[in-house]
């Protein structure tokens, strides 16, 4: 009965996502899926670098060389701003889960400081992290 | 028209309550202190060499930390590549398939880290 009338019926969707204009709120939004997602890969790596550790010397000197390199040091660099984006985000995330801060301009306050606040403190690790480690 | 009551009531789209909701919440505060120790942990062991790795998962505090971490960040990571999932993977089949991966995915990787770590700190 309700495949039927569906069938006859073609009724208008409701406007989906894409009409929307992009804003900064949505941006951080999706931002802190894809960091999500990109930590899986994230806790790979971990794993992956502490069995090695687990294993043998050259098992491990291959995984420690592997970060070391460029291309190693690049995505931690990328794990690095996204564990801090998604930590922050998820700070947020509390603070709307306790029902305050929907204002627009709050939001918007809270989603700027999310991502100055994720860029700075990354930056501020890694030059520690030069600092203390060379 | 009408809707059926039996086929909605208590089912939204992840056919689950607000375990789900909560258990996301609570590993996410878990999360907070024991990845600021993991970063603090890998930062401290950048360039080393393996004996220093395992002289320091000996520590019985860091050897627990680090399993804590693990169990935390899989979990909360099941949470989420499920929501993911449940948003994205269209045809039952398909979704069935991925929900049960995910799960082997998630116990999987917190398996073996755990599993490493326990036998770097028993180890001799």
């Amino acid at each position: 009965m309700l495949d039927q009338s569906r069938k006859m019926t073609q009724r208008p969707l409701s406007p989906h996502l894409q009409i929307y204009r992009p804003m900064l709120s949505t941006t951080m939004s999706i931002l802190h899926r894809i960091t999500g997602l990109g930590l899986v890969l994230g806790v790979a790596g971990l794993v992956w670098w502490l069995s090695a550790a687990a294993t043998s010397d050259a098992y491990f000197a291959l995984v420690q060389g592997f970060f070391y390199g460029w291309f190693g040091r690049l995505m931690l660099f990328g794990m690095t701003w996204a564990l801090i984006h998604h930590m922050l985000g998820g700070f947020r995330h509390f603070l709307w889960d306790t029902g305050h801060g929907f204002d627009l301009n709050k939001v918007e306050w809270l989603v700027r400081a999310n991502i100055i606040g994720s860029v700075v403190l990354t930056l501020a690790l890694w030059a520690i992290a030069y600092g203390v480690r060379g | 028209m009408e809707t059926e009551l039996k086929k909605v009531r208590g089912l939204g789209a992840a056919h689950n309550g607000t375990q789900h909701f909560f258990m996301q919440r609570a590993t996410a505060i878990a999360n907070v202190p024991l990845t600021l120790y993991l970063l603090y942990f890998v930062i401290a062991h950048i360039g080393t060499g393996r004996d220093t790795v395992v002289a320091s998962v000996k520590n019985p505090f860091a050897a627990l930390a680090l399993c804590l971490a693990l169990i935390s960040i899989c979990w909360h990571m099941k949470l989420g590549l499920q929501m993911v999932i449940e948003d994205y993977v269209h045809g039952n089949g398909a979704k069935l398939a991925c929900l049960i991966l995910n799960i082997f995915f998630a116990f999987g990787l917190s398996g073996l880290g755990v599993f490493a770590i326990l036998k770097m700190s028993f180890g001799v």
